[in-house]
């Protein structure tokens, strides 16, 4: 049954995903980009799991290792992200 | 120490999902792009801070280190970096992004299979993670390829050799084989690719690894921040392969957004850029993108 309450979350998402993304200026293509890599961060969300979980040691080693790379994605892809949008709006304004 | 108890985390989980949805479509917009950046990573604080208090931390150290470790090296690289060389910034996070989720489901597997509970693994656990891995491990080294060229410290021309094609269809074949063989959990070969680390799995990322590589090396520079918004679309597609090994729905909601997203966004820049995006996926069959 969670298999296909999964598939049901999995199928519906990516329909919204597929309509959310429709006219976009072309100069916002780049900050979508690391706006939504830094989504993909939500991996973090496993990682944490899995690293504070503490079952096995090896597991436990992975887990670590997963948790910084996917925290420097979220940390890092959301500030580059407000960066690239500072410096645009600066372009526009100028 | 206490945990929240489950109905909790998910309706967390639910309002990151819309602080995800409601920040990526102020993103596609001028006036609102800032405003829904910091609304989705307002959802992803949400979405990572209840899980840190749901969990029964048995390890609370590492976890504390990993994110604190993290934190200093995203924010020292993203501080730093010149406007120049945000692209091949956002690829290496991007990369990073797909490895955690490789690393995540080989972590949970060895999980299954040290805890002792099931004999052998679920068949939908095993495939999530077969997926997972090798799509989490192509984007961790195309990312870094790709990032290596925008950088140029690789070589940014596209690199052809004859043959590549066939190393390219080998190295899929083999990472589903492993993938395959992780699922069925044969007697065959049992003693070198069964255990309790799931030599099978860390071989798939391998073969998966230097699949990512292959790819991305024959594909121009030029090209590059298209492959770098595909890289994209497959790591969210990673994470949402991880969401279904543990089953966390703020996984699954999440990376399934931006793996159709990230796919539309790769088309529309594809198409102002004037490429062809089966170019692209393919490594450029036709070299007639690379002339234009």
């Amino acid at each position: 049954m969670t298999l296909v309450f999964n598939l049901t979350l999995f199928v519906l998402t990516a329909f919204l995903g597929y309509s959310i993304i429709t006219k976009i200026p072309a100069n916002l293509h780049t900050p979508l980009m690391s706006g939504s890599n830094a989504i993909t961060g939500i991996t973090l969300v496993g990682a944490v799991v899995v690293a504070g979980s503490g079952s096995s040691r090896l597991a436990t080693a992975f887990g670590f290792l997963a948790v910084v790379m996917a925290t420097v994605n979220v940390v890092g892809g959301y500030l580059v992200s407000h960066k690239m949008l500072n410096q645009f709006h600066k372009g526009s304004e100028a | 120490m206490e945990t929240l108890p489950e109905w909790v985390i998910q309706l967390a989980y639910l309002l990151a999902a819309v602080l995800f949805i409601q920040g990526m479509r102020d993103m596609t917009h001028p006036r609102t792009a800032t405003r829904g950046n910091f609304t989705s990573a307002m959802g992803m604080l949400l979405a990572v801070g209840v899980t840190v208090l749901w969990f029964e931390l048995v390890s609370p150290v590492v976890l504390i280190a990993g994110l604190v470790v993290g934190s200093v090296v995203g924010v020292g690289l993203a501080v730093r970096v010149e406007m120049t060389e945000m692209p091949q910034l956002v690829g290496v996070f991007n990369g990073f992004g797909g490895g955690a989720s490789a690393l995540v489901a080989g972590a949970e597997l060895i999980e299954f299979q040290t805890a002792g509970v099931v004999t052998s693994l679920p068949a939908e656990t095993a495939i999530a993670a077969a997926a997972s891995g090798l799509i989490g491990a192509v984007t961790f080294c195309g990312s870094l390829v790709a990032a290596g060229k925008l950088h140029g410290v690789v070589n940014g021309n596209a690199i052809r050799y004859t043959g590549e094609q066939v190393v390219k269809v080998a190295l899929f074949a083999i990472s589903i084989l492993l993938g395959a063989y992780l699922v069925v959990q044969p007697e065959l070969f049992a003693e070198y690719l069964q255990g309790e680390w799931v030599p099978a799995y860390w071989l798939l990322l391998g073969a998966a690894s230097l699949l990512g590589i292959a790819l991305v090396i024959s594909i121009g520079g030029a090209d590059m921040p298209v492959v770098i918004a595909l890289l994209n679309s497959y790591s969210g597609l990673a994470a949402a392969g991880t969401g279904f090994v543990l089953n966390n729905t703020a996984l699954i909601i999440a990376g399934t957004l931006v793996g159709a997203a990230g796919m539309i966004l790769t088309v529309i820049m594809c198409e102002s850029m004037n490429r062809s995006l089966s170019n692209v996926l393919f490594g450029g069959f036709g070299e007639e993108a690379d002339s234009e």
